[in-house]
């Protein structure tokens, strides 16, 4: 794009009538249009790069921002919550001094075009996210989608991913904690690659994106500027993906662990002296989005010498340096008495650091290149104030058909020897089945803190060792259900992840969410993002979670065909001490088995309708959101208590998937009766929400059911921990030997 | 009095922290280590932690090993100065030929995290005396360069010599060599392992168990009797 003269802001004023490539940036002509109205005059090139990845769906969340809005409106009263929504991630107060922040983002597009280094940078990002709140990162977690377990391009992108999630985040030295792996055909050439972060900090370091005070030093630093990654987020992230079109492996940025892990270090050690005023990680959107937006949510304007960005390619054209997505690379605002200590400790930790720019007494961004201006603009209109759409949303003609087709008409097994094979079918199918092949590629011990990692319901971190405060996160989304119901689809979204961490004892604070959709440009998947969105704040304030922040990827499709609507969900718990935890796996021989909650004939979207029958139809389980929160109430008391010693959340596969899960992890099984009231096939596979199964301690038997009893929480006993099969009365036995293999050959045999 | 244990951080050492804190909780005192620092602050052993020094670009250990820090850990730990390498320590060990051998990549190409059951086969080093002669333990193992090789002499002079400090049980989980989890040098001062003692020194914490812990107690009570 390089062009003579040099495109100054002087020489784009003088020349209204050059045309620049503002649609192959991505750009719509009337937004275009817009920014030329803004400027008062046609954009320089430099200019123009920077507002074109700025208001990409990616960064600008125009399609999306009038329904986000609802989180905030919607938002209940928390005082826990110290940062919202807005930052690089919110932040949430756990107690004792401490700070915790998290959030979730997808990379979803890169991660299908390459899928290692799409996997790894989408870890690289979210951490950065965490380190700029000024926290001390701890925890990783990542749920995934891929297309159909044994399609061919599955043994492509999965092994890519898994390898540059371990490749990276084993690399920094976070232990990954929990996330989920769900195959589904609508996933095909769309695979959804989320990845969270928590990071924990005491009040006090708590850290913002703004530079204010003007003299004050703009501070770049980390990996050299290169030219990879460059327009990812507005040509990669926020169109479909068309045969027609050529490959886009230039636009996905490449890693560097090591680089970040010095990274991480030398802006820890610099938070700790004190040294900075404020701070952005450069992500998507390079050094358009930390510029502007550090100089946008500041006091003042910026000036910043392009030249003085250090490059890993000298041919670099300023408008490339803009959109540059290099990874590795921060930007600190840093007092100029400063500077020098600043500069010290990068160097330290051998991190190349650059005084690019720095804060002015106006209100513009002005960037020069070779003592000329080729940007001047108010930062807002480029980090805040990009288009908003209203895009039309619909219903779509078929949810109502999709809706009748009830999955309760399915036909069902008939016999006790029928039930066990489906049970044997159901936890041996993809979904359901043992993803250790996949989780022990990630670190799990590091940091010395682990507490819970997956296959747990929630990941737990100590982050106190003398008091033992710890914290849980886990993440869910089923869209299965969503797509029958979207409303009803993210609240189970949220509900499973609630319950996931109150099952291991902790108390759900906040929420973090990664909103995976198909193109906004067609009314039906708006629909579908508008109901999710509505169901999720509508839910949020019910449990009194506040949404936190997170992110919106939209685009998931290939042509017409849409993902399914995938609300992921994250949950981040506290618990005062982690010595109380509650673990899946069953403990001890004759403790008792209790069924909470009600169970009804659900099979909409379940496990089962689709592992036995390949069917999606009918509704999604009811929420029933009052249930859940004292459903939770009642787990964390008998955690804290010592009145269970394992617990589980029942969601898909229902409650025979639980129990397995349970017995192969403890390695002791289960005799099971079906209660009164139900039939031995509901019992077992429905999906009915706001259940768990506990194991009590005989000796805790009564405190325990008097506590349900007292706060109106069924609890049905339904079997006792024994023996090494997992039997149920008059039906089935199968034996743990039997179960195992189903249940953990699966995945290898698909992908190793 | 007590003893005080060094760990080096190397740029890319992960589990610098937690080292210090499995010292701590045996009862040493750890020290600060660091990788352009010559001096050894005059501690009574050292210890080489895991993770990806200098981003392990190229083999493994290879470059940590010519870092300030290591002329003086090579020179000291010839002349007797107790060295526990762990993961990438041990890589870093075998890279400063302190001890024999050589780590390849997993034969499955992956890296593996798991809890790991091993047999102590030498329980007379410097930082095994606390475990039996043939106990069982279960430590967690995570890495991706950790296949143990030797020429055939060499793995049957280890093995003559009772230099087999640890061997995988039940499951050899990267192709090591003979089921080769660690070794020890001929004075039993320098120790290297893949395996991660200091993540099994907490009930709770990790696989909860604290089969990690005697390797701390080992040198702790040799230093403080000698």
């Amino acid at each position: 794009m390089s062009r003579t003269p040099l495109d100054t802001v002087e020489h784009a004023a003088a020349t209204p009538d050059v045309e620049l490539p503002w649609a192959e940036l991505g750009l719509k002509k009337d937004e275009y249009e817009r920014i030329v109205e803004i400027l008062g005059r046609r954009p320089t090139g430099a200019e123009l790069a920077m507002y074109s990845v700025m208001w990409s769906e990616h960064c600008s969340y125009k399609s999306s921002k009038v329904h986000l809005r609802q989180f905030g409106e919607k938002a209940p009263e928390n005082d826990a919550l110290l940062v919202g929504i807005g930052e690089n991630a919110g932040v949430v107060d756990v107690g004792q001094g401490y700070a915790v922040t998290f959030k979730v983002e997808s990379h979803n597009h890169p991660s299908y075009v390459e899928p290692y280094q799409g996997a790894a940078t989408g870890v690289g990002g979210i951490v950065r996210d965490i380190i700029a709140m000024g926290a001390r990162p701890v925890a990783v977690v990542d749920p995934l989608r891929f297309g159909a377990a044994d399609h061919p391009d599955t043994k492509r992108v999965l092994p890519g991913v898994v390898a540059g999630i371990g490749g990276y985040g084993n690399c920094l030295g976070l232990p990954n904690i929990g996330g989920e792996v769900v195959f589904d055909a609508c996933y095909q050439g769309n695979p959804l690659v989320n990845a969270g972060c928590i990071g924990v900090m005491r009040h006090e370091d708590i850290h913002l994106a703004k530079a204010s005070g003007a003299g004050n030093k703009v501070i770049l630093y980390g990996a050299r500027t290169g030219g990879d990654g460059i327009g990812g987020a507005s040509i990669l992230a926020s169109e479909t993906f068309d045969d027609a079109k050529p490959s886009k492996r230039p636009a996905v940025q490449v890693g560097d662990p090591f680089q970040e892990k010095l990274l991480i270090e030398c802006t820890l050690e610099a938070f700790k002296e004190k040294l900075v005023v404020g701070i952005q990680d450069l992500g998507a959107a390079g050094l358009s989005c930390a510029t502007s937006e550090l100089a946008s949510n500041g006091s003042g304007g910026m000036r910043v010498t392009l030249d003085d960005v250090p490059l890993r390619d000298s041919t670099l054209s300023p408008e490339e340096i803009l959109m540059s997505e290099s990874q590795e690379r921060m930007c600190a605002v840093v007092e100029p008495d400063k500077v020098d200590r600043f500069l010290e400790i990068c160097d330290k930790w051998d991190v190349i650091a650059t005084v690019i720019g720095e804060v002015t007494d106006g209100d513009r961004l002005e960037i020069y290149w070779h003592g000329e201006k080729i940007v001047d603009v108010d930062p807002r209109t480029v980090a805040h104030e990009g288009p908003t759409y209203e895009r039309p949303y619909a219903r779509p003609a078929w949810q109502d058909e999709l809706q009748a087709d009830d999955a309760g008409k399915l036909p069902r097994p008939r016999s006790g020897e029928e039930l066990k094979d489906q049970v044997l079918k159901l936890v041996g199918s993809p979904n359901q089945a043992s993803k250790q092949w996949i989780t022990q590629q990630y670190d799990h011990f590091v940091q010395g803190n682990t507490v819970l990692a997956m296959p747990e319901d929630s990941g737990m971190i100590r982050i106190d060792e003398e008091s033992g405060l710890g914290v849980a996160i886990a993440t869910d989304g089923n869209g299965r259900y969503a797509k029958l119901d979207p409303y009803t689809g993210a609240q189970l979204a949220l509900a499973e992840a609630y319950r996931n961490v109150a099952a291991t004892g902790a108390k759900p604070l906040a929420v973090s969410d990664c909103l995976n959709f198909g193109s906004p440009e067609d009314p039906a998947v708006m629909w579908q993002f508008a109901e999710a969105v509505r169901g999720l704040a509508d839910g949020c304030q019910q449990l009194g979670t506040p949404v936190t922040g997170g992110n919106v990827s939209l685009y998931n499709q290939t042509g017409e065909a849409a993902i399914h609507p995938t609300p992921v969900v994250a949950v981040l718990g506290v618990i005062d001490d982690v010595a109380r935890r509650t673990p899946v796996a069953f403990q001890e021989e004759g403790q008792l088995l209790y069924l909470l909650g009600d169970t009804r004939e659900e099979f909409g979207g379940s496990a089962w309708s689709q592992v036995i029958h390949d069917h999606l139809g009918g509704l999604p389980p009811k929420v029933d959101l009052e249930r859940e929160r004292l459903l939770a109430e009642i787990l964390i008391s008998a955690s804290r208590d010592g009145m269970i010693d394992s617990a589980h959340d029942l969601s898909d596969g229902g409650l025979i998937q639980a129990v397995v899960e349970s017995a192969l992890l403890g390695g002791k099984g289960a005799r099971l009766v079906v209660p009164d009231g139900l039939d031995a096939f509901t019992f077992l596979f429905s999906e009915s929400a706001g259940r768990a199964v506990v194991a009590v301690p005989r000796s805790e038997e009564l405190r325990f059911t008097d506590m349900c009893r007292a706060r109106n929480l069924p609890a049905t006993r339904i079997g006792v921990v024994d023996g090494d099969t997992v039997e149920v009365q008059g039906e089935f036995t199968l034996t743990l030997q039997e179960l195992r293999k189903a249940h953990e050959e699966t995945i290898p045999a698909l992908l190793a | 009095m007590t003893a005080r244990i060094g760990v080096v951080t190397f740029p890319g050492s992960l589990d610098d922290r937690d080292t210090q804190r499995a010292i701590r909780l045996a009862g040493a005192e750890p020290v600060a280590l660091w990788h352009k620092d010559k001096d050894l602050k005059q501690v009574d052993a050292v210890v080489l932690c895991g993770g990806f020094s200098y981003g392990d670009y190229l083999r493994a250990g290879a470059i940590a090993r010519f870092s300030p820090v290591m002329d003086t850990v090579i020179e000291q730990a010839r002349a007797g100065l107790p060295v526990l390498g762990i993961c990438n320590g041990f890589q870093i060990l075998t890279e400063a030929h302190l001890l024999p051998g050589a780590m390849l990549g997993n034969d499955h190409l992956h890296f593996i995290c798991r809890d790991q059951k091993l047999r102590v086969e030498n329980a007379s080093t410097a930082w095994t005396s606390d475990y039996e002669q043939g106990q069982e333990i279960s430590i967690p193992l995570k890495n991706m360069d950790g296949r143990y090789v030797a020429d055939e002499y060499t793995l049957d002079k280890l093995e003559a010599e009772g230099r087999v400090a640890f061997r995988y049980l039940d499951f050899n989980p990267n192709g090591s060599l003979r089921d080769i989890a660690g070794i020890t040098n001929e004075a039993g001062n320098v120790v290297g392992l893949m395996p991660h003692p200091e993540h099994a020194v907490e009930p709770l914490i990790g696989t909860g168990r604290t089969d990690g812990l005697p390797f701390f107690t080992s040198i702790l009570k040799k230093l403080v009797n000698a």
